[in-house]
C-alpha cells in the first residue's frame, strides 16, 4: 500500500510551523465538530482563543489564571522535554507530580500548626525529593536492569494514586474534617501556604518558577555541555558513548530531573490553588504535559507558549461549557487534536509517502 | 498573496466581530450548576440536571440556568465558579461534597451572589447548605432487598468511606437484618463516585461470591446491566434505572432536587433566600423518592416496603430505632432511642452484624 521514505533533507522551517499548522488544523476540524455538536463554530472558537484574553467581563480575571493553569503543564513539560530529546521517555509525570504534594504536604502537615519561616521553603524541597524519588524507581530500574521506562513510569501513576487516596482517607486526613476524605487546607496554614505574591490575581510562587525554569532550561540546553550531552544522547547513544559520556548517568539525571520538576509542580499546586492532597487531587497536568512538551517543539520558549496555549483551552473552554452549552467531552477532543495534528504533520515533514504497487 | 490578504482579512473581521459581541448572560436571573461528572450519567448528576431543568420551566424565560458538567473538586471549580459569577449569576448550584472549600472562596469574593453546596458542611452569609436523607430510602431498599434474596448474600458497591456512604449501608443493613435475620452483608469500596468499569468489575466480583440482590451507592447505571446479564437484583442509585434491567432494576432511590431548587430560586428572586442554613431532607419533603416497585416483588413485600416509606415520611419510623449496637458489640442506641442528628453527619463506624472494616 503506502511506504514512507525518510526524508534526506528536513526543511527547518516547516519543522517549526508545525504547532502554528496544528493549532489552525485544530480549529478548523474543531469548529467543524462543534458545528455539528448544534454550537457556533466561531462563536466556540472566539471564546476558547480570544475572549479569555479580550473580553472585559473575564480578562482581569482569566488572564492570570491563564498563567496559574499553565505553570504546573510549564513545569513538568520543561522536564519531560530533556528526557525525550535523550530518548528517555518518562511517561509518569502524573505520578510524580503526585508524590511530590504528598511528600510536601506531609512534611507541612506534620508540624502543623507550628509556625516557622523554615516550613515552606523546606516543604517545597520535599516535594521535589518525592517527585524525584518516585522517578528514580523507573531510573534505577532502566539503568541496572534495562527494564522499559515507559512502562514503568506510567504503571507508577496508579500506585501513586492509589498512594493519594490512602493519604487523603488515611494519614493525612484533616482530623477536623468530620470524618471526610482530604487533608487540612495548607491554604489556611500561613507557614506552608503558597500564597498570592500579587494581591486580587491568584499568581503563585509557581508562576514565577515557570518563568525562571523557562531561562534555566534554556541555558541548560543551549549554552551548557549538559545540554549537548543529553542531545548527544538522544540522536546517537552510540557516538555518545564514544565521546566518553556514561550514557547511564545520563538517563538517570534525565528522569530524576523531569520527575524533580513533576514534584515541584505538585507541591506548588497542592499549597496554593488546590490546597489540600484529595483523592481528586491530580487532575492529568502530568499526561497533558507530554502533549505540551511536543507542542513547543521540546523547546523551553516554545513549552512555555504551549503551556500558555493549553492552559488558554482550558479556562476558555470552560466559558464554551457553560455559556454555549458545549459538552467537555468536546473541549477535550479539541485538546487531542492539537497533538495529533502535530504529530501527523511531522510525519509529512520527516517522511515521503510513497504509493507501493500491489506485486 | 491573494489568498494572505483574503485570509488577513478574514481574521480581522473575525476580531472585531468578537470584540462587539455580549459575554453577560442575559436573563434577569441566572442561575448556574456545576457536576462533578456528566448529567448523562442516568445518577448523581442527571438528577441534578433535572432539578435545574425544572428551574428552567418552572420560571420559564425569567430565569436562565446554564451549568458544567465533569469540573474537578480542586482549583478547577473555583475557577469555573468564578467565571459563572463574572458572567452575572445571580445563584450557584455546587452539586458535589469536594466543592465546599472553593465555594467558601468564591463567596468571599462573590458577597452578592448566592450560592447553594450540596452535601457540605461549611456556610457563610451567602453560601447554604442542602443534602438529602438518602439513608431513608436505603431503609426501604434494604427491606426489599432482605426479603428478595435467595442466598441470603446481598452485595455493595460503595464509593467512599465518608459518613454518608457509612450511613447508607448502615441503614440498608439493618431493614435488610430485620426482614431476613440470615442476610450478610458485603461491601467493596471502589473509590470513585463513577467509573462504570470499575463498578462493573464489582459488580461481577460481589455476584461471583454469592450475592444475589446488589446495592450501589455509585452513580452509574453499570451495575445494573451487569445485574441483568447476570439474573440478580438490583436498586437504581439516584434515578429510575430500570431502562438498563428491566428484570433486575427492583426499585430505585431517585433523588428529588426539583422542588428545593425552585425554591430557592424564588426566595432568591424575592429577596428572602438566608444564607447559613443547612437543609437535610428526605422522604417527608420529597427530596428522597422510592421509584417504581417492579412485579417480581411479592405483593406482601411490596405493602411492607411502602408502610416503611410511609411510615418515615410522616415521622412515625426512624431508620435507626434502637436498640442498636456498633460493630463492636458497644452499646450505641437504647431500645426506642432515635440517633442524633450530630451522630449520623458524623458517622464512621459499622452497626453491630456488619463484617469487614471501613477503610481508613
Amino acid at each position: 500500500m503506502f511506504k514512507l521514505i525518510p526524508r534526506e533533507n528536513v526543511s527547518p522551517v516547516l519543522s517549526l510551523l508545525g504547532p502554528l499548522f496544528s493549532v489552525g488544523f485544530t480549529m478548523l476540524i474543531g469548529g467543524v465538530l462543534f458545528y455539528f455538536l448544534g454550537v457556533d463554530p466561531f462563536a466556540a472558537i472566539k471564546m476558547i482563543f480570544w475572549d479569555p484574553l479580550m473580553s472585559e467581563t473575564f480578562s482581569t480575571y482569566s488572564i492570570p489564571q491563564i498563567f496559574i493553569k499553565g505553570a504546573p503543564l510549564i513545569l513538568i513539560a520543561l522536564g519531560l522535554s530533556v528526557g525525550f530529546k535523550a530518548n528517555v521517555w518518562n511517561i509518569g509525570a502524573e505520578g510524580q507530580y503526585i508524590m511530590g504534594a504528598i511528600f510536601g504536604a506531609s512534611f507541612a502537615l506534620s508540624l502543623y500548626p507550628l509556625e516557622s519561616i523554615f516550613i515552606f521553603p523546606t516543604m517545597v524541597l520535599m516535594g521535589i525529593l518525592g517527585g524525584s524519588l518516585w522517578s528514580m524507581i523507573p531510573a534505577l530500574l532502566k539503568v541496572k536492569l534495562n527494564v522499559n521506562e515507559i512502562l514503568v513510569s506510567l504503571m507508577l501513576v496508579y500506585v501513586a494514586e492509589q498512594i493519594l487516596a490512602l493519604a487523603s482517607l488515611g494519614f493525612l486526613r484533616n482530623p477536623d474534617g468530620a470524618g471526610f476524605p482530604g487533608s487540612r487546607n495548607l491554604s489556611q496554614y500561613s507557614s506552608a501556604s503558597n500564597s498570592e505574591l500579587i494581591v486580587g490575581t491568584g499568581i503563585h510562587l509557581g508562576v514565577l518558577l515557570s518563568l525562571l525554569m523557562v531561562v534555566f532550561f534554556y541555558v541548560l540546553l543551549f549554552r551548557h555541555s549538559l545540554g549537548f550531552k543529553i542531545k548527544l544522547l538522544g540522536n546517537s547513544p552510540k557516538a555518545s558513548g564514544f565521546s566518553g559520556d556514561n550514557p547511564n548517568k545520563l538517563i538517570f539525571l534525565c528522569l530524576t530531573l523531569s520527575g524533580s520538576l513533576a514534584g515541584l509542580a505538585g507541591i506548588m499546586e497542592v499549597a496554593g490553588p488546590a490546597g489540600q492532597i484529595n483523592i481528586d487531587f491530580n487532575v492529568g497536568y502530568g499526561f497533558t504535559a507530554i502533549i505540551v512538551a511536543f507542542l513547543g517543539r521540546l523547546n523551553p520558549i516554545g513549552i512555555f507558549f504551549a503551556g500558555i496555549v493549553m492552559a488558554l483551552t482550558y479556562v476558555g473552554g470552560e466559558l464554551t461549557q457553560f455559556m454555549l452549552n458545549l459538552p467537555a467531552a468536546a473541549i477535550q477532543v479539541f485538546q487531542g487534536m492539537l497533538l495529533f495534528f502535530l504529530l501527523s504533520f511531522d510525519l509529512f515533514v520527516h517522511y515521503k509517502i510513497k504509493l507501493k504497487g500491489n506485486k | 498573496m491573494k489568498k494572505v490578504i483574503k485570509f488577513l482579512s478574514a481574521s480581522f473581521l473575525f476580531a472585531v466581530m468578537a470584540l462587539n459581541a455580549n459575554l453577560a448572560i442575559s436573563a434577569d436571573y441566572k442561575v448556574g450548576f456545576i457536576y462533578i461528572g456528566p448529567p448523562g450519567d442516568h445518577g448523581w448528576n442527571y438528577q441534578h440536571d433535572v432539578g435545574r431543568k425544572a428551574v428552567d420551566e418552572a420560571f420559564g424565560g425569567k430565569v436562565e440556568t446554564v451549568f458544567q458538567e465533569n469540573v474537578p473538586e480542586s482549583a478547577d471549580a473555583e475557577r469555573v465558579m468564578t467565571q459563572m459569577a463574572l458572567a452575572g449569576a445571580d445563584m450557584i448550584f455546587a452539586t458535589s461534597f469536594g466543592y465546599m472549600d472553593p465555594v467558601i472562596n468564591v463567596a468571599k469574593k462573590f458577597p452578592k451572589v448566592k450560592f447553594e453546596h450540596a452535601t457540605g458542611y461549611k456556610t457563610a452569609d451567602n453560601v447554604s447548605t442542602y443534602s438529602a436523607r438518602f439513608y431513608e430510602g436505603r431503609s426501604v431498599v434494604g427491606h426489599i432487598a432482605g426479603k428478595m434474596t435467595k442466598s441470603n448474600t446481598i452485595g455493595y458497591v460503595a464509593s467512599f468511606p465518608i459518613p454518608e456512604v457509612v450511613r447508607g449501608i448502615n441503614s440498608a443493613y439493618l431493614a435488610a437484618k430485620k426482614a431476613n435475620p440470615n442476610v450478610e452483608f458485603k461491601v467493596i469500596w471502589i473509590f470513585t463516585w463513577y467509573d462504570p468499569a470499575k463498578e462493573a468489575d464489582a459488580a461481577k466480583t460481589l455476584i461471583s461470591q454469592g450475592a444475589d440482590v446488589i446495592l450501589q451507592h455509585v452513580d452509574s447505571s453499570a451495575i445494573m446491566t451487569v445485574a441483568e446479564e447476570a439474573g440478580v437484583y438490583a436498586f437504581g442509585q439516584a434515578s429510575d434505572m430500570s431502562a438498563f434491567g428491566p428484570n433486575a432494576h427492583l426499585t430505585a432511590i431517585i433523588n428529588g432536587w426539583a422542588p428545593y431548587y425552585v425554591e430557592k430560586v424564588k426566595q432568591g428572586m424575592a429577596g428572602t433566600w438566608k444564607g447559613g442554613e443547612q437543609t437535610f431532607d428526605g422522604i417527608g419533603a420529597g427530596m428522597v423518592i422510592i421509584g417504581e416497585l417492579n412485579d417480581k416483588i411479592p405483593a406482601s413485600v411490596k405493602k411492607e416496603a411502602m408502610a416503611i416509606r410511609d411510615g418515615i415520611a410522616s415521622g412515625t419510623l426512624h431508620s435507626f430505632t434502637g436498640p442498636i449496637n456498633k460493630q463492636d458489640g458497644s452499646p450505641w442506641l437504647k431500645a426506642g432511642e432515635t440517633a442524633d442528628i450530630g451522630t449520623l453527619l458524623g458517622m464512621n463506624f459499622y452497626v453491630e452484624g456488619i463484617e469487614g472494616d471501613i477503610p481508613k
